[in-house]
């Protein structure tokens, strides 16, 4: 029964989810008995009363108010035994507890940012502390997008001018994968994020240092890291092929061409610029779509890709 | 309803009044210009078969595409706006007019008696409005295309490039179609039911179809409203959805829902009325509950006005209206439970022969049961919350929409095709394709109810590559699905090309289309029937009636 569970279900990330999947598994095999009942019945009546001659008449039995009471009455009560059991859930897993953690997400195309209450900000990576209620409040910048945690049985649109939150208690350590579930245009599949579950002394150091492996990183690595979770991926290729963003390939020392004819060789300072403030020069050919990272990158990480964008001939 | 008291001369030997409706005028001219109910129903009925096709294809691109991660045939953009033509061509040009506007225009006054609809140029005016908002939706597609789902959400379809507002207008067109046929409907089953005909003497479909008609007649002005909302937003900038021009974009998915699910009622409720039709002929059997099922349409009609905001319980909504949209929504499982039931009940002690329309109806049976089941996982909330916008609600409602209405849809065009053409298909070989289409069907679409309760998103160009292993299983039943409906196609154009073979009554059935010739004379009936029973009286012998 358990591996039928975890197979349809997936990881559970909290005692929350325990809750779904109950409600989820009892569903299942409430279809699955209703299911063979439909089964059974049809194949049984279809094949004893088959037709052997041409041109009977058969029996007029028009009604019986009694069977149809009871086929209407029965799943009456059945279903609204499950509205009280899903509502009642949702209800308790709405309201935050007064000691969560409030961390504020943005959602825009097509990355997810977040920020702690300490000030720290990052993309992509999203870390909470284990055992601890977390109330995200979220919003968006552009379009509806939608934050959804599987393991946590969790997720809301996101709303363009709008608060919104979201409340969940993790109790499995580890990576959790978040995905967006709002439709939002070309790259919406790949508006992933990633949610670490720390221990509370991990997260607290995380808070202070930041992402531990990349301090013994070489730039490079970093940059890669960094093209791959805060989100340039969705827009910027590494073999050349046009995105929503010109190609990080044989990009570092070319001279670029601006939408407004200007040109510049790119160089750190143009890709700083360029991160920083994306709609100061818009290369010719692109529009002029990505949002500000101000703020969000890390001086190592800031270095990284400047390394990695070098490193890609 | 078999009795007819004025008996008409079923072997129909043609004087010039009296030639089939086919026969009845030559040219393209002619059927251009006909206000015969059947002929405008022939016309839509190749018209959305073209646009099922059309959406069809589009299907089998999808899921080839995600036969894996990444790029497998098109890019990231061009499947956005593969899918949205996919979602709108089925719902609005296919699903939505198809039994309504192509089975229902043929059969409808037929079953009541009557000569023709109750307004016929009004019938001819819907199809023009029809066609006209088909070569909108197709301009849509060549300049440009529509990337934004068939959902057209806000803030995404006032912003994102292409012919969003051509595609939204074509919808908006298409919507009068639709309301000017429930109108005809309406007026039709109040007015020309035959001399005896009581509401409760009716075949069941005239009562599913009246339901629909309502619900089209109520249900679509508020869609026409809202997507001119936001082509007045998109075009003009008038800030009605986008918070960024003081709109909110939780207003247009309100107005949205408010008719779409209804829509979805527009879509089962004749689905229901043709297996309502088809199990008793086929079972030659009374069916069971006549009034239940009557009355179930109706009350499925009227519940779904207010269920809307179950679509919703994830888009910011106040916690409240999630719970009251979801203690309503249970409701719709009584009427449906009550429906199956009866269906299934009716065989009882019946003589039940397996052609090909019994076939689509005992698969109906069961698709339409899971898809009603898998309905109970997505009325409660908390179970809801998780599986909104995953695989798991691409499942459901393919199950209830294609699994149900297109079955159905199948099992009607097949009991009715001898009626409408005047030939017979070939039996063995539309039982083969049925069993594919069942087979393929869920093939392709039991693996998503397993991919979405994992977690996987809709709309999805790529994937994590844990679900590719379900994806694949997906695509391989597509294909099977597929090849089905060639083999339908096959045969059924098959049956065109041979000389008119098929008898006035095949199934035996007592309805009042059956108690004409195959094809109809134009003016259906000879002189008008004059009815003297039930339309399923299979327990005694025809002209036994009351009047008799």
């Amino acid at each position: 029964m358990d591996s039928i569970r975890h197979w349809m279900l997936g990881p559970q990330g909290s005692a929350y989810a325990n809750n779904v999947d109950d409600l989820y598994m009892f569903l299942v095999w409430l279809s699955v008995f209703f299911f063979v009942l439909i089964v059974f019945l049809t194949v049984y009546f279809a094949w004893k009363y088959r037709r052997r001659k041409e041109g009977v008449l058969t029996p007029n039995i028009s009604h019986n108010l009694a069977l149809e009471l009871l086929w209407s009455i029965i799943p009456l009560i059945i279903v609204m035994g499950i509205f009280f059991w899903g509502f009642n859930d949702y209800v308790r897993a709405s309201v935050a507890p007064n000691d969560a953690i409030e961390i504020h997400v943005t959602g825009k195309k097509w990355l997810w940012a977040f920020e702690y209450p300490d000030g720290t900000r990052t993309i992509g990576n999203l870390h909470v502390p284990v055992n601890r209620p977390v109330k995200l409040i979220l919003t968006s910048e552009d379009v509806l997008h939608d934050f959804y945690i599987p393991s946590m049985r969790q997720k809301t649109d996101v709303i363009p001018g709008r608060f919104v939150d979201l409340t969940f208690t993790p109790t499995v350590p580890g990576k959790h994968q978040v995905f967006c579930a709002e439709y939002c245009g070309k790259s919406h599949s790949d508006m992933m994020a990633n949610l670490f579950v720390d221990s509370p002394e991990v997260y607290e150091k995380w808070l202070v240092e930041g992402d531990p492996e990349l301090q013994q990183m070489p730039p490079v690595e970093v940059g890669k890291l960094v093209y791959e979770n805060k989100g340039c991926n969705s827009c910027h290729s590494i073999d050349g092929s046009k995105n929503t963003g010109p190609s990080f390939k044989g990009l570092y020392g070319r001279m670029e061409k601006f939408a407004d004819g200007t040109t510049q060789m790119v160089d750190d300072n143009y890709i700083v610029e360029s991160i920083n403030n994306p709609q100061a020069k818009i290369v010719a050919g692109y529009e002029p779509v990505m949002p500000t990272f101000q703020g969000l990158l890390r001086t190592p990480e800031m270095r990284g890709i400047i390394a990695y964008i070098k490193e890609l001939k | 309803m078999a009795d007819i008291i004025t008996s008409p001369h079923i072997s129909g030997h043609a004087d010039h009044h009296d030639v089939d409706y086919l026969h009845d005028g030559k040219g393209l001219k002619s059927w251009l210009t006909t206000v015969d109910h059947k002929r405008i129903g022939v016309m839509y009925l190749w018209s959305i078969l073209f646009m099922f096709f059309l959406g069809g294809v589009f299907a089998m691109m999808i899921r080839l595409e995600l036969l894996t991660p990444k790029e497998t045939i098109m890019s990231a953009e061009t499947y956005n706006k593969v899918f949205t033509l996919h979602g709108a061509i089925m719902v609005f040009l296919f699903i939505i007019p198809s039994v309504p506007a192509a089975l229902a225009n043929f059969v409808l006054p037929l079953m009541l008696g009557a000569k023709d609809v109750a307004f016929p140029k009004l019938n001819l005016f819907s199809w023009y409005i029809y066609m006209a908002g088909a070569l909108i939706a197709i301009a849509a597609m060549v300049t440009g295309g529509v990337d934004t789902g068939w959902t057209f959400y806000t803030p995404y379809s006032t912003t994102t490039d292409g012919s969003v507002a051509l595609m939204t207008f074509a919808a908006f067109v298409l919507g009068f179609s639709s309301i000017l046929t429930g109108v005809n409907f309406v007026a039709t089953i109040h007015k020309l039911r035959a001399p005896g005909m009581g509401w409760f003497d009716m075949p069941l479909f005239c009562w599913g179809i009246y339901a629909t008609a309502l619900i089209q007649v109520l249900a679509t002005p508020v869609l026409a409203i809202t997507l001119l909302l936001l082509i007045m937003e998109r075009t003009f900038g008038i800030g009605i959805f986008d918070p960024k021009l003081g709109g909110d974009p939780v207003l247009f998915q309100h107005f949205f829902w408010f008719y779409s699910h209804p829509a979805v009622y527009i879509m089962i409720l004749p689905g229901m009325a043709i297996i309502s039709e088809i199990i008793p002929t086929f079972s030659q059997k009374t069916i069971f509950g006549y009034r239940a099922i009557a009355f179930s349409s109706v009350a499925i009609a009227l519940v779904s006005f207010i269920v809307w905001g179950h679509h919703m319980f994830t888009s910011g909504q106040s916690q409240l209206a999630s719970a009251i949209f979801s203690f309503i929504t249970f409701f719709v499982a009584v009427p449906s439970a009550i429906k199956t039931f009866n269906w299934i009940v009716t065989m009882y002690k019946g003589s039940v022969a397996f052609n090909a329309p019994m076939l689509y109806a005992l698969s109906f049976l069961l698709l339409f049961g899971i898809g009603g089941l898998t309905g109970i996982f997505l009325g409660a909330v908390s179970v809801d919350i998780h599986l909104h916008d995953t695989y798991f609600v691409v499942a459901h409602f393919h199950y209830v929409m294609m699994g149900s209405t297109v079955i159905a849809f199948l099992g009607g065009l097949h009991y009715w095709w001898p009626k409408m053409f005047g030939r017979m298909y070939s039996e063995p070989a539309a039982r083969i394709a049925c069993a594919l289409v069942f087979i393929g069907f869920n093939a392709t679409f039991l693996p998503q109810f397993v991919l979405g309760s994992r977690g996987m998103p809709r709309r999805y160009y790529n994937y994590l590559p844990e679900f590719q292993a379900l994806h694949q299983a997906s695509t391989v039943g597509s294909w099977i699905l597929g090849l089905g409906f060639l083999i339908m196609a096959g045969y059924l154009f098959a049956s065109l090309r041979k000389k008119m073979d098929a008898p006035a009554n095949p199934w035996h059935s007592r309805t009042l289309e059956w108690q004409t010739a195959s094809p109809p004379i134009t003016h259906n009936f000879h002189e008008v029937p004059s009815v003297g029973g039930g339309p399923y009286d299979y327990y005694r012998p025809v002209g036994t009636g009351r009047n008799a």
